[in-house]
């Protein structure tokens, strides 16, 4: 009896322990990113709710994700998701739906409906950047002639050496596209067809044998920093030290999703709330990412505004999440066995 | 009488006893093992989802012939009230996802079909075909339709089917992808070819090897025998890091060769299939050395001696004498080469590049990446059939019996 009395005293002991300390486990890209996330959004609301969080990173995709939800077994709460994967993970019921009415107003006192930039406020996310994928040089390797065109980059005459891509078909078939001649608004009209799906890779075979295929976004500034190739794409914010070719560039938001199951549902809205308030999102300029929220932009000077991607809106397009939802998986399969010719 | 009875129970006692012994790795390699591999190879072949989403959607679409290209409106009626059902449960989602990896682009369709149909009383349309048609024109094709019937039993073979690059056409017929879908039976050959490759060398590399060390006396022989194991114990990762260090466009062996004038350009001889083969081979050495070593040792010397002394040539000794008393240990070396290599990961991923890649890194591509778990499942799968008829052959060929592990 002794026995089961002390048993039971340890583990009640044990679940109230759980309970006293509140923890929320935040997954994002890591790198220059995080660290500008970790002092605007993660380190303020730590702060100002005496919640600990825990900061972690992931590569990105929904794999693990759905690992976490089908299994039971939720360790995240909430995570910071490309659009392009968050069709995908919102369709097949990997997140929580989220009704943006507990959003706060913005600093100027607009509504979060209307303070938020309409593509923001998805139904299960709430965007807390807008970034690019755009592709940049090393001015130390350079040399004389500077790219500035999509078609810089596959014109290996005129530019000579490695090109270092993300290993996926996302980004890639539409730049081969623009820079084969498609102008950036027909890019998922023409990408839609077989023929326009063989003229992306029929252009992407003139680089084919030049290109260094990288996972994350890590490598590619890395890669440039050393001098391994002479161009790389990236997440515009990971090419803060390196100069940024607009041209073509992918423009997409990135939101906070909250996953489906998990324990610290309120808790997780709250950072939500508290995260993508205006000044938050504003501080995320650091690394070259605009606001989500027009109040947030409004703290910026308008240099800063520049280098964001949503000054250079009409050099590219939006990257079409429900396109990538429907064709995603089949585009990916034709890419990697496009991979694997010679 | 009496006696005989006792015995028996005596026995049965023993074997109760052995088995008692074994109960707990039975019940660890039944619960850890066997069951979560059948569970996961299930998946492979049984996808109830879409009859669960739209069972009598399902049951009324038996009828429906292609050639019609639209079902009977009775059909589309019942289509569109599960629809509905789905979309206000916001499970239309799951719907998509399930029929777009079968058809790329039906997912889009669904959704917005759903989207239409939640805000609309399904009594008040006149013509569902047009409805359909002014929600997207792609109702029209009856891959879509045909994709709905097809989902009748819960049982599928589409996924084994697109393992091995094979899909069933409109008429239901089993036929190859379209070419550039063409991707794992390129990569399965391509595997087995590579497993076989390096068991070939082990065998070449490990039988001189071997013999050298089982002519020694036993206490030189077992001091020898610690360079073949002391790899075998030394870290995966530490080896291959190793071979990149070695191998790479700037590393030893360029660097080595350039100085000596053999080359005037570095080799790429990293993050290919070359660089997958050579460190298999190594890795994979000690598996073929220490059965080999055990079977040479074995060899009742008095035999070669025999075969001398009635006059064979050493070539005849060898090999009508000497090589048929090893063969069980060859046997075994390669097999477990073989088997070790078709399933390997770890190796290929990190020094494979992209065309040293094999049938276990495409698995794992559709685990962790695509979230295609159904078609990451019927590779597996196949690929523990071929080792698994591999392993028949061998016992029909060599006899698992003769199997000689050192």
């Amino acid at each position: 009896m002794k026995k089961i009395v002390l048993a039971a005293s340890l583990i009640a002991s044990l679940t109230v322990s759980s309970f006293a300390q509140e923890t929320l486990t935040v997954i994002s890209f890591g790198g220059d990113y995080g660290k500008a996330q970790k002092k605007h959004m993660i380190d303020p609301f730590v702060k100002q709710s005496g919640v600990k969080v825990f900061f972690d990173d992931y590569k990105g995709g929904s794999a693990e994700l759905k690992a976490q939800v089908s299994t039971g077994q939720v360790k995240w709460d909430v995570i910071d998701m490309e659009y392009v994967d968050l069709e995908k993970a919102c369709n097949e019921n990997l997140l929580e739906r989220i009704d943006p009415s507990f959003l706060p107003k913005g600093d100027d006192g607009v509504d979060a409906k209307d303070d938020f930039y309409p593509m923001a406020i998805n139904e299960c996310a709430i965007g807390n950047i807008f970034w690019a994928t755009a592709f940049a040089y090393n001015e130390k390797f350079i040399g004389d002639v500077k790219p500035t065109t999509m078609n810089d980059l596959f014109d290996l005459k005129k530019f000579p050496g490695k090109r270092a891509l993300k290993k996926r078909a996302q980004i890639n078939l539409e730049w081969a596209l623009i820079a084969d001649g498609v102008a950036p608004k027909d890019v998922y009209d023409v990408l839609e067809t077989d023929a326009g799906i063989k003229r992306a890779f029929a252009k992407l075979d003139t680089i084919k044998d030049s290109v260094i295929w990288f996972d994350s976004w890590s490598q590619a500034p890395q890669l440039l920093n050393d001098g391994s190739v002479i161009l790389a794409q990236a997440a515009n914010g990971r090419l803060t030290q390196f100069t940024v070719v607009w041209d073509g560039q992918a423009f997409d938001l990135d939101g906070w999703a909250i996953v489906k199951g998990t324990k610290n549902l309120e808790l997780a809205k709250k950072f939500i709330a508290s995260s993508t308030s205006s000044v938050p999102l504003s501080g995320m300029k650091d690394v070259n990412y605009g606001p989500t929220r027009k109040s947030g932009t409004k703290l910026l000077t308008a240099e800063e505004q520049n280098k964001l991607p949503t000054a250079h809106l009409e050099e590219g397009f939006k990257v079409d999440s429900g396109f990538w939802s429907d064709y995603g998986t089949e585009l990916n399969e034709k890419f990697n066995a496009w991979l694997l010719k010679k | 009488m009496n006696e005989d009875n006792s015995f028996k129970q005596k026995d049965r006692k023993e074997k109760l006893k052995a088995f008692a012994l074994v109960s707990p790795l039975l019940l660890f390699v039944l619960v850890f093992f066997i069951t979560p591999i059948c569970i996961i190879l299930i998946k492979g072949i049984y996808n109830p989802k879409i009859k669960t989403l739209l069972p009598n959607t399902v049951v009324s679409m038996q009828t429906y012939k292609y050639q019609n290209v639209f079902p009977k409106d009775e059909t589309i009626k019942i289509l569109l009230s599960e629809l509905k059902v789905l979309a206000k449960e916001r499970n239309s989602g799951i719907l998509s996802e399930e029929l777009n990896r079968m058809v790329p682009g039906f997912g889009s369709v669904i959704k917005k079909t759903s989207r239409k149909i939640k805000k609309i009383d399904i009594e008040n349309i006149e013509s569902y075909k047009d409805f359909l048609l002014n929600i997207s024109k792609r109702w029209e094709n009856p891959k879509y339709w045909m994709t709905i019937k097809r989902a009748n039993d819960g049982f599928t073979l589409s996924y084994v089917l697109s393992a091995l690059d094979l899909e069933f056409n409109i008429e239901g017929k089993i036929v190859q992808k379209d070419e550039s879908l063409r991707i794992y039976l390129p990569i399965l050959l391509k595997t087995l070819y590579m497993a076989f490759l390096i068991t070939l060398i082990t065998m070449i590399l490990a039988y001189p090897t071997s013999y050298y060390l089982a002519s020694l006396p036993k206490s030189k022989a077992n001091l020898l025998m610690i360079f073949v194991l002391l790899p075998f114990w030394t870290s995966i990762l530490v080896r291959i890091v190793s071979w990149i260090t070695l191998l790479q466009q700037k590393g030893v062996a360029n660097d080595v060769m350039m100085y000596f004038n053999i080359i005037n350009q570095p080799l790429d001889m990293m993050f290919n299939q070359f660089a997958t083969i050579v460190t298999m081979t190594h890795i994979l050495l000690p598996f073929m050395i220490l059965p080999l070593y055990g079977s040479m040792r074995s060899v009742d010397q008095t035999y070669i001696r025999a075969s001398s002394s009635l006059g064979a040539n050493p070539f005849t000794t060898f090999f009508k004498v000497y090589f048929p008393l090893t063969v069980p240990g060859l046997s075994a070396g390669a097999i477990l080469v073989f088997i070790i290599s078709v399933g390997y990961y770890i190796t290929p991923a990190l020094v494979g590049g992209i065309d040293g890649q094999m049938i276990s890194n495409m698995i794992e591509f559709h685990m962790r990446t695509s979230n295609n778990w159904e078609l990451a499942s019927a590779m597996g799968g196949i690929l523990l059939i071929i080792t698994i008829t591999l392993y028949w052959v061998y016992d029909k060929l060599v006899g698992v019996n003769s199997l000689k592990l050192g």
